[in-house]
């Protein structure tokens, strides 16, 4: 999309179309001959994966919107209509379903790898504020499209999140009414939601183009973090990458085949099965799982609007997270010490996400009853919560800022080429990089 | 300064609090084993049509099944698919169990409400017009629809199996309301009909069915010994197929796939191989 293009039309037909409208160019310059750094490890494999589930969601998404019935009455019989009577209905609902928690885990893997190998930094800015966007977009999306079989999980889950945006002052309570098109979360709400749940996906689509644009003007990132120097040190797009995306993406299908076919209903939750019913509050409402983590910090927060702003915080530190890392090192693998602290931060999460399924006093250690600190017991899953939350605004608002001025990072390698010389234990011991000295 | 701190606090607390108190606790299920676990696993007919009887004869009286039509008895994979009658609604067994329901419908002459004999292609009958009236004939408990049962409830057959055949005696101490019976199987919270320590608060819920099942309950066809285990049994594996009809088809398409999917990795990894095989990274 931008730079030299190597494109050359064969035919008279691409000559013919190249002077008019350059698509095959495009094309070709983008995905034949990107010049790609070679040193991508599988990690980088899950932007294809991505692209694959996108595909997914929305090929399967249309099919079932083809016999889906947004309405309180008929949306929980449709859905299971659609797993009885439609031909191979049952295939399209379950890789649909499946596919929300696939796209999940490839996404955080995708940004935990930008994390580490400090792909926010410059010049990937707007790259990584772009899939920032697209990550929100696809939690809305997400959230949406849960509401939609109007199980009982569906129906009680979103009047817990439209609630949420109650608790902002003054105009809470209107914002809540004109969510819900109404003073409960009924059939205005779930046509809405329907309405929504099959724009934002092509929004998505959208700013996966500008991701896609942003991605091409700077190039990959790499694991060894340095610019790419020379002609050396890439590899063209096709076919190397081709087959090694498609190599990783089979495997990723694998997984969600296992999923698809032979436990369809593990991620979801057996409550959504029953038909929602305003009057029957579950149990335990809990959001699906890749969205626990957000809820633990929501929970951990005594103050309702805190909790709220703390949980959509959480979120903004990743929008500003390119100018809160003061390193001008990418990729961890030269920060021993920024590794350590990353490695921490991936444990949080994980905590996060397993305190968001659990009631908030529950035990961490069964049946260890402590003292009370402030509201609960010590030995809980909210100060557990809190703890984990309290690390992971740490990581990003004190560790990442301070330690890119204090740490002393190992020597880069000189480019991609030649990461033995510079990387191994022969360089002197004064030798760090510096920092000012980028690549 | 402190009234506010404590005021927090206490909305705290109340935030916190609020999910805790509807805390239930029910006995992990018992172990039993079906022919249709695992990804080779399939529904075994016969015991398809026992469970039907079950239901049929038993469940049926207050549970609908609103989803079910009589023709899905017939259909690839249920209980009494016959490979002659590829059209489920053509199946002579089908349509003779249909036949016993009478269903309401509309005369189109005179627009009457009339009664007439089921059809394949009918519903399943439900049992009560309408809730108000399901609820007046079961003490205000709502008996609970069928037809997903099986993976509406965690554990799923082995739920249902640990249900039916887990009622209890109420422990001394525990106090139920009339019309309510102990079952440590059924997910709730005793802790308000507990008489002992606050610790030891029995594990399950008052669930408002009685005992619905007792040996020789039903007569089976095919000669099976109808003890309470075999029907509780027989009537899960009923209700996962009722709940899942095309877990045979989603299986074997399942198997098909992941073969095909494999052999794919494996030659995109002999092509990844062959076309790095002189870059050097």
């Amino acid at each position: 999309m931008s730079g030299h293009s190597n494109y050359e039309p064969k035919t008279g037909f691409e000559r013919w179309l190249d002077v008019r409208l350059p698509i095959v160019r495009l094309a070709y310059d983008s995905m034949v001959d990107f010049p790609t750094p070679k040193n991508l490890n599988y990690w980088w494999t899950f932007g294809g994966i991505l692209a694959v589930c996108l595909a997914i969601q929305i090929v399967t998404g249309v099919v079932l919107a083809m016999h889906y019935v947004p309405h309180v009455d008929y949306a929980f019989a449709s859905v299971e209509r659609i797993m009885r009577d439609v031909n191979y209905g049952w295939l399209v609902r379950y890789m649909h379903a499946n596919g929300a928690s696939m796209f999940f885990i490839a996404v955080y893997i995708h940004i935990f790898r930008g994390l580490y190998y400090g792909s926010y930094k410059a010049p990937r800015e707007v790259l990584w504020i772009l899939g920032c966007v697209i990550y929100l977009l696809m939690m809305a999306t997400a959230f949406m499209g849960y509401v939609l079989p109007w199980g009982q999980m569906s129906f009680h889950g979103a009047v817990v999140i439209t609630n949420l945006f109650g608790a902002l002052p003054v105009v809470g309570p209107s914002i809540t009414t004109w969510l819900w098109g109404g003073f409960a979360v009924d059939d205005p709400t779930l046509n809405r939601f329907f309405s929504l749940h099959y724009l934002l996906p092509f929004m998505i689509a959208g700013v996966v183009i500008l991701h896609i644009w942003a991605l091409h003007v700077p190039g990959n990132n790499n694991p060894a973090g340095v610019n790419v120097k020379s002609k050396a040190d890439t590899v063209p797009f096709h076919p190397y990458y081709t087959v090694k995306d498609g190599f990783a993406i089979a495997v990723f299908l694998i997984m969600f085949a296992s999923f698809v076919f032979f436990n369809p209903n593990a991620l979801g939750d057996a409550v959504n099965y029953v038909q929602a019913n305003p009057l029957v509050t579950p149990a335990h409402i809990v959001p699906e799982w890749y969205f626990l983590p957000f809820y633990a910090i929501l929970r951990a927060v005594p103050d309702k609007l805190m909790g709220v702003l703390l949980m959509f915080g959480a979120i903004a530190m990743l929008f500003i997270l390119p100018w809160l890392d003061t390193s001008k090192v990418r990729s961890m693998r030269y920060r021993p010490t920024a590794k350590l602290y990353f490695l921490i931060f991936v444990v949080a999460c994980l905590v996060l996400g397993f305190c968001g399924g659990k009631l908030p006093d529950a035990h961490v250690i069964p049946g260890l009853s402590t003292f009370t600190l402030i509201d609960a017991d010590l030995n809980s899953m909210v100060w557990l919560s809190r703890v984990s939350a309290l690390y992971y605004f740490a990581y990003f608002l004190v560790i990442l800022p301070v330690l890119g001025l204090t740490e002393t990072p190992l020597p880069q390698p000189e480019s991609i080429s030649e990461p033995v010389l510079s990387h191994s234990a022969n360089a002197p011991a004064g030798a760090a990089a510096s920092p000012e000295k980028r690549g | 300064m402190l009234r506010k701190t404590i005021a927090l606090a206490a909305l705290g607390l109340a935030f916190i609090a609020a999910p805790a108190m509807a805390a239930s606790s029910q006995a992990e299920p018992k172990d039993v084993h079906w022919s249709f676990e695992g990804p080779f696993g399939k529904f075994d007919q016969a015991q398809l049509q026992r469970g039907y009887k079950v239901y049929r004869e038993v469940c049926s009286a207050c549970h609908s099944m609103n989803l079910m039509s009589f023709r899905n008895l017939g259909q690839k994979g249920g209980p009494f698919y016959d490979e002659k009658y590829k059209n489920p609604n053509d199946n002579p067994y089908v349509k003779s169990i249909a036949k016993d329901y009478q269903v309401n419908d509309i005369d189109s002459e005179t627009g009457d409400v009339v009664q007439r004999p089921a059809t394949s292609a009918d519903r399943f009958p439900n049992p009560f017009p309408n809730e108000p009236a399901a609820r007046a004939s079961n003490g205000g408990a709502l008996p609970p629809d069928l037809s997903t049962m099986a993976k509406a409830r965690e554990g799923g057959p082995r739920y249902i199996y640990s249900l039916l055949t887990g009622y209890e005696e109420a422990p001394a101490g525990l106090t139920l309301p009339a019309g309510k019976h102990y079952n440590p199987y059924f997910p709730g919270d005793l802790s308000g009909s507990w008489a002992g320590p606050a610790t030891k608060v029995p594990e399950g819920g008052a669930i408002g069915m009685p005992p619905p099942l007792a040996a020789d309950k039903v007569t089976f066809d095919d000669g099976t010994k109808a003890t309470l285990e075999q029907e509780a049994k027989d009537v899960a594996a009923f209700l996962t197929w009722a709940s899942e009809p095309k877990m045979e088809e989603r299986k074997s398409f399942g198997l098909a796939a992941m073969i095909y999917l494999l052999i794919f990795t494996g030659l995109l990894y002999a092509s990844y191989k062959r076309i790095w095989r002189n870059v050097s990274h």
